[in-house]
């Protein structure tokens, strides 16, 4: 019970922060929709629907590195990373809460930015969004971790990319086609699969990457 | 020694078959299956050393996906030298094995530019190691994807001549597995002799100076 | 509480500590003096747990939610208020009657009037003296702590000295700092760092 209590505590926290920095949030927001209209441009006449999807999926992944790149900063200022890791809680709760947080401001972005392609580009049904939203699991899971990795050494917004997109990889996949495909489930099972296999890793070993 | 038999074993298979596509293949698959295994040996070492905490195991980890991702560029370069032999091309995205070395490749090399962003300590090796088991999970579930991805990423245009092997052609493939096997096995012994060599000579300029 | 042998740091090349043994028990001030440079706060990172020796033996006795560290950061958020940051850390270290606690402390060290103020806003000598807050809020068994001195006002720094005399007999301290004398009479062990 405290585990989650504290994972609770240092999601609020999170949220906190940011609401009162307010500097990651609209960045996400405004970095999405200006990739929406760059698409625009960027596609031929011809390109049909499909093409926006893909698309669609590059501007997620790159607004998500975006918010990740940012979500262990409060945490480097003043050293606050050493207050967690010396606390008594576990520190998988550490990085559970930031997933949470980090996934709030995916889901917010995406509230807007999916509306917005819908209505520049193309429809998106059940399946496209549910498969947003598995994919969203995935690249919070993996990425908080990936970017307390890269935060410890130098060059770390640049790093955090080469780390980030080999990973995202399947999750691209999975999302385009449970937007393209008849046939969804199987795309939407995969990033199931996904999201609990790299979740499980990511929850069991961020100990061993905050502490020496 | 070891190289001169390894060399030795290589040309051998050379002999028993006809075209030089059939003749990559002896070289290509092998290197593959090679370089899984170096990048499943260099999760190995990393998992011993998040257990056992002993820092020796950095360095064989380190090794063994250095050997992994040469062996996985020398994958991507053969598979290249086969797809333009068979099918007139560079570069064909229907072939899964060549897309997962591929994505296999992009995220080794972000291993290393990992491990050259961090100072050297318990820090880089942890997160290294576990970088390493992150990177072993990726290879079945990438696998995966691409398989997924077929059917809507690029129509299979050409076929993939599956090897229809016959006794002869199996053996002279085995014996070229066995060969590239070594060569890995050698290869990785003496560069982390070298490292190991490395590491104790400063410590010693250490000590002394 | 703590026991060391033959401790050794090195960070790639550089070699911060060599050779480093104490023994820490219960009741024990140890105070650590140096020039800058010379490893003291490494040395109180290594007893923290906060980075492991290269070599060597350390044995601490004290588990996380008995052990005060404060470091040359005040490992507090700039974005949240005195008194979150205390509810978080109270929370975190399961901090029994939290509210109550917090606010004595805060009165003590005469933050309570800014308690909802974001902590961005705070001279050093105001953040310094949260991080002491922060630092004793779970009332630990051991501490460490990094030149606490520093930033600190003459009434923080007398604060500083009455809790220091209050914990120096019932808990064991270790203390680095640049000004020796004023803990003179408290230190009943000394550890100078070259």
């Amino acid at each position: 019970m405290t585990y989650l209590s504290d994972v609770v505590a240092l999601t609020r926290k999170d949220l906190r922060v940011e609401l009162r920095a307010r500097d990651t949030l609209p960045a996400m927001l405004l970095f999405v929709l200006s990739s929406l209209v760059v698409f625009h441009f960027a596609l031929p006449e011809e390109a049909g629907d499909e093409a926006a999807y893909g698309l669609l999926w590059v501007a997620i992944v790159f607004t998500a590195l975006l918010g990740l790149t940012r979500a262990w900063v409060p945490e480097h200022e003043h050293g606050v990373l050493d207050g967690l890791v010396l606390a008594p809680c576990d520190r998988s709760a550490i990085w559970l809460g930031k997933t949470f947080a980090t996934l709030a401001f995916l889901l917010a972005a995406q509230a807007v930015a999916l509306p917005a392609f819908v209505l520049l580009f193309a429809p998106l049904d059940a399946a496209a969004v549910a498969g947003v939203l598995l994919a969203d699991l995935g690249i919070c899971a993996v990425g908080s971790l990936l970017a307390a990795m890269a935060a410890a050494g130098r060059a770390r917004e640049l790093l955090l990319p080469l780390l980030f997109l080999p990973l995202a990889i399947p999750l691209v996949v999975g999302g385009v086609g449970s937007a393209i495909s008849s046939e969804p489930e199987q795309y939407l099972l995969f990033l199931a699969l996904y999201d609990a296999v790299f979740a499980v890793l990511s929850w069991a070993s961020f100990e061993y990457v905050v502490t020496e | 020694m070891g190289a001169a038999i390894v060399l030795g074993l290589l040309v051998a298979p050379e002999d028993a078959d006809q075209g030089i596509s059939q003749r990559i293949f002896y070289i290509h698959v092998p290197i593959a299956l090679t370089s899984y295994f170096c990048f499943g040996l260099g999760a190995w070492k990393a998992l011993l050393l998040l257990w056992r905490a002993d820092q020796r195991y950095d360095l064989e980890s380190y090794v063994a996906i250095h050997q992994g991702t040469i062996f996985g560029a020398l994958t991507l370069i053969t598979g290249s030298i086969w797809a333009k032999a068979s099918w007139g091309v560079w570069w064909t995205w229907s072939s899964n094995q060549l897309v997962l070395f591929l994505v296999l490749f992009l995220f080794y090399c972000a291993y290393f530019m990992l491990r050259f962003s961090l100072e050297d300590g318990p820090r880089r090796a942890r997160s290294s190691a576990v970088y390493a088991l992150f990177g072993i999970v990726l290879i079945p579930v990438s696998f995966l994807a691409i398989r997924l991805a077929e059917d809507f990423v690029h129509p299979t245009v050409f076929t993939r001549e599956g090897p229809q092997m016959t006794a002869t052609m199996f053996v002279a493939f085995c014996v070229s597995w066995a060969a590239v096997t070594l060569l890995a096995y050698v290869l990785y012994r003496v560069e982390l002799a070298g490292k190991r060599l490395d590491a104790g000579l400063r410590e010693l300029r250490e000590a002394i100076g | 509480m703590i026991r060391a042998r033959g401790l050794e740091k090195r960070y790639g090349r550089r070699r911060v500590l060599t050779g480093i043994d104490l023994d820490v028990e219960n009741g024990s001030f140890l105070v650590v003096t140096g020039p800058n440079g010379s490893g003291k706060t490494t040395l109180l990172r290594l007893l923290a747990g906060l980075a492991a020796p290269t070599r060597g033996r350390l044995e601490v006795d004290v588990d996380r939610g008995r052990l005060g560290f404060l470091g040359h950061e005040p490992l507090v958020y700039r974005e949240l208020t005195a008194l979150e940051n205390l509810d978080l850390y109270g929370r975190l270290y399961r901090v029994r009657e939290r509210r109550e606690r917090i606010g004595m402390l805060l009165e003590r060290f005469g933050l309570w009037d800014e308690r909802n103020e974001r902590v961005g806003t705070y001279s050093r000598g105001m953040t310094q003296r949260l991080a002491l807050c922060r630092t004793l809020l779970h009332d630990p068994e051991l501490l460490v702590l990094d030149e606490p001195y520093s930033s600190l006002d003459e009434m923080g720094a007398a604060q500083l000295d009455r809790e220091l005399g209050g914990l120096s007999h019932t808990r064991a301290l270790v203390v680095s700092t640049h000004d020796p004398a004023r803990l003179e009479p408290l230190a009943t062990g000394r550890l100078a760092l070259a």
